[in-house]
């Protein structure tokens, strides 16, 4: 829906901006007001999203584009970097005591407190060895006791509970329940509350103090808008937080929520609930988050892909070669190999800009670059040197094809393939001579132009 | 003050609001209540001011979309009207709220009732709306209409979805037709408009399992609850409410538009409105999609079901402009 539009405007900038060194004040506005727009859309609140993109902005002017990047491009790498930063580097542990462990679970309701306190004793069960005890202390919300004895009887976790008592004397009980059976895991599951409910309120700061938790997990909703912000400020205030677990992020929600949270409270994102099965939990990973937020994956992958798959000095050697027009067949493998490692290529070539629309480009599926390894692997290495040798011989087209297992047109296709690819080099090296660097860059931009023809040049002239 | 105070003139009406209020009151005091400060406090209406309003809107969760939409009118309307001063905006901003959701449209929310036999309501969403207590409210509130009503536990898969509709029933004083946890949800359903055609029940309230729309398995298990309503039936018009948290953000948009690709939604209950959140993403809904808005839950009691009613959420919004 609005995320098409956003690619769309979003490519449309990226055009505007190519071929500078440096950023400018203005390529900066111009992105981050895409960046802003997208942050928006992903349900990061208002607030956050202005202080964030401010505080980039700041930090990105007159910063140097890297190679292979345009300065659209730069900016999003920043705002993704930062982001990355504000959620966290490292996935945040659990804070897990020697003996007796209490987590006490908050939240609103409807968040998935319950499942989630099923979810977790069964993951700390598996990977800390302990033995848990689920506590039911929600007694408003019909069946909510059942629910959990459901998911312990699942699990094969013992579930405690005392009907509607009043859920201070439970949790007492329990704790008291827990030391006498060896159990060295409390989860507590408590009602869902309103963060302006006073009287709920008062309820969970007693339990609290009662139990003494080493965590107090906020449950919060990944498809939560704005209010994130208020909800997760109150509870922190009221309870000092130590994590949050963000609920139903296996939907389509670009989970901003998870960014507001973050940045207002600096309470880390501790797990994420990815399905419905009671095994679906997984630690949560903020790297991942920050470019699902950010929501401009493609544009995203490519600026990893262009710093860090292509080795530089290789790709430099690579573009030498092939404009000194000494291009042979042990260089197309090298080029093919590259590509390759950059990943599908037809994906590669729409994330170029103005690649994607190429229709000759579709034609060349991921298969045909291992059918023109197998091919050139086919041949001798004199022939790999010396695409003469080839073009002569139609007793050597033929061996190379029986060779590789493909027809000899497929052979031919290569042949004329590094023929053309030679030319080209030949005539782009013409074009801008004194400049080898800017070559790479539009090559990687995708807005190579070939140079005109002498005829063209000399209508231009009149 | 204009429209605003005409809207609001009669007693009875403003006594029918005040129940929205209650329930918003926290709404409007965290965000929206600076509405009034930011018109009185701006001299002239320019950019700065159209940012701040921007800046209220999105916070409301009504989407970045509608907003740009909402300012753009609400800049035409100064524009043709040479409004100047930042007070004037007021009720150009009421009342082209008002236009977002009616878009000049009559809406008619109440249920459609079938005047000869039994109506059926479905209940769908995403996990955590509030379906199951949302089924347990208007089931009261029909009844209390002097309708008989039943229920069917239709959450086959929920730990204890069941038994807490069960809970309501007694609640209530209203049958439920269930079968154990697990079985095809269909078949409870099949049953439950058997028996509800056996027993001459006026309505019967369908209650479905949490799905996330983008979980393909599931919007077809939907499809096929969807197919045997319709053949047990005989009739096409059944209501589907899509339920939805007043706390969601713009996910809130991509769910009505799925879940309405699967099931013909005819009105949507936005539950939790007593919170901070103000719910705003149904009005991109009504604005893109069409789907009207037809209940709110306003807190936990079984009575904190009420009718949606423009004037009243408009009220709750901004009614500091009274007092």
């Amino acid at each position: 829906m609005a995320f098409e539009n956003l690619t769309g405007r979003f490519q449309m900038a990226l055009r505007r901006l190519t071929g500078k060194s440096r950023l400018t004040e203005n390529d900066i506005d111009e992105m981050m007001r895409e960046v802003r727009l997208s942050l928006l859309e992903a349900d990061v609140n208002y607030k956050v999203v202005k202080e964030f993109t401010d505080e980039v902005k700041a930090l990105a002017y007159g910063e140097k584009i890297l190679k292979g990047l345009n300065p659209g491009q730069q900016v999003v790498k920043i705002v993704n970097d930062e982001l990355t930063k504000l959620m966290g580097e490292k996935a945040e542990e659990l804070n897990l005591s020697e003996d007796l462990t209490v987590i006490l679970m908050v939240g609103l309701q409807g968040a998935g407190k319950t499942t989630t306190a099923g979810k977790l004793a069964n993951y700390i069960r598996k990977n800390n060895g302990k033995k848990p005890l689920l506590v039911a202390a929600d007694i408003y919300r019909p069946a909510a006791i059942e629910q959990l004895q459901t998911v312990g009887k699942q699990l094969d976790i013992e579930v405690f509970e005392m009907g509607t008592a009043k859920p201070e004397t439970i949790v007492k009980q329990a704790l008291d329940y827990a030391r006498k059976n060896l159990f060295d895991l409390v989860i507590i599951d408590t009602a869902g509350r309103l963060h302006i409910d006073e009287t709920m309120m008062e309820e969970i700061k007693n339990i609290a103090k009662i139990t003494n938790p080493e965590e107090i997990l906020l449950t919060v909703d990944a498809m939560t808008g704005q209010d994130a912000v208020n909800v997760a400020e109150t509870f922190n205030a009221a309870l000092k937080l130590t994590g949050c677990i963000l609920t139903k992020l296996d939907g389509d929600t670009r989970g901003g929520a998870a960014l507001s949270i973050r940045k207002v409270t600096g309470v880390p994102i501790k797990f994420a609930g990815t399905g419905e099965k009671l095994h679906e939990i997984e630690v949560f990973h903020p790297e991942r988050m920050a470019s699902r937020i950010l929501g401009m994956g493609d544009v995203l992958s490519l600026i990893e892909k262009a710093t860090e798959e292509i080795d530089e000095a290789e790709a430099m050697s690579m573009m030498e070669k092939m404009m000194s027009g000494n291009f042979n067949y042990n260089d197309m493998l090298k080029q093919m190999r590259m590509i390759k490692r950059m990943g599908k290529f037809s994906g590669i070539l729409k994330m170029l800009p103005g690649m994607g629309q190429m229709a000759d480009m579709d034609k060349i599926d991921d298969k045909q670059l291992i059918y023109i390894e197998a091919i050139i692997s086919s041949m001798t290495k004199q022939e790999r040197k010396d695409p003469e040798l080839l073009n002569r011989s139609s007793s050597r087209r033929n061996r190379v094809a029986s060779g590789s297992g493909r027809s000899t047109t497929e052979v031919n296709r290569i042949i004329s393939m590094l023929d053309k690819q030679a030319k080209m080099m030949r005539r782009m090296a013409g074009m801008n001579p004194s400049n080898v660097e800017n070559m790479q860059e539009n090559l990687a931009q995708g807005t190579l132009q070939p140079r005109l023809s002498r005829a063209e040049r000399r209508k231009k002239k009149h | 003050m204009g429209l605003f105070s005409k809207l609001f003139s009669s007693k009875e009406k403003r006594a029918k609001a005040e129940k929205f209020k209650i329930g918003m009151m926290k709404t409007r005091n965290q965000a929206l209540s600076s509405l009034k400060d930011i018109l009185e406090k701006s001299k002239t209406i320019d950019e700065d001011l159209f940012s701040k309003l921007e800046e209220i809107f999105i916070m409301a969760d009504i989407g970045v979309d509608t907003v740009v939409e909402f300012i753009e009118n609400i800049r035409q309307v100064v524009k043709t009207n040479k409004v100047e001063k930042p007070i004037d905006l007021e009720n150009i901003i009421v009342d082209q709220m008002f236009e977002l959701y009616l878009k000049n449209e009559i809406i008619n929310t109440n249920i459609r009732y079938n005047k000869t036999g039994l109506t059926v309501i479905l209940f769908v969403g995403v996990n955590g709306t509030g379906k199951t207590t949302s089924i347990g409210k208007l089931a009261y509130k029909i009844k209390n209409e002097g309708k008989t009503v039943m229920m069917a536990a239709g959450d086959t898969f929920r730990a204890g979805a069941i038994n807490q509709l069960k809970v309501f029933g007694e609640r209530v004083g209203v049958e439920v037709v269930a079968k154990e946890a697990g079985s095809d949800p269909s078949s409870v359903i099949f049953d439950a408009i058997k028996q509800a055609k056996e027993k001459q029940i006026d309505v019967l309230l369908i209650d479905t399992a949490g799905r996330l729309q983008n979980k393909k398995n599931l919007m077809m298990e939907l499809d096929k609850i969807n197919r045997i309503i319709r053949r047990e039936t005989n009739n096409d018009t059944f209501e589907t409410y899509l339920v939805i948290d007043a706390t969601t953000g713009q996910n809130g948009l991509s769910q009505a538009q799925i879940f309405s690709e699967v099931t013909d939604i005819t009105g949507i209950i936005l539950t939790k409105l007593d919170g901070t959140a103000k719910g705003g993403i149904v009005l991109a809904i009504r604005n893109k999609l069409g789907i009207p808005i037809s209940f709110v839950g306003l807190g936990e009691k079984l009575t904190d079901l009420e009718y949606f009613d423009i004037e009243d959420y408009i009220y709750g919004l901004f009614s500091d402009f009274f007092e």
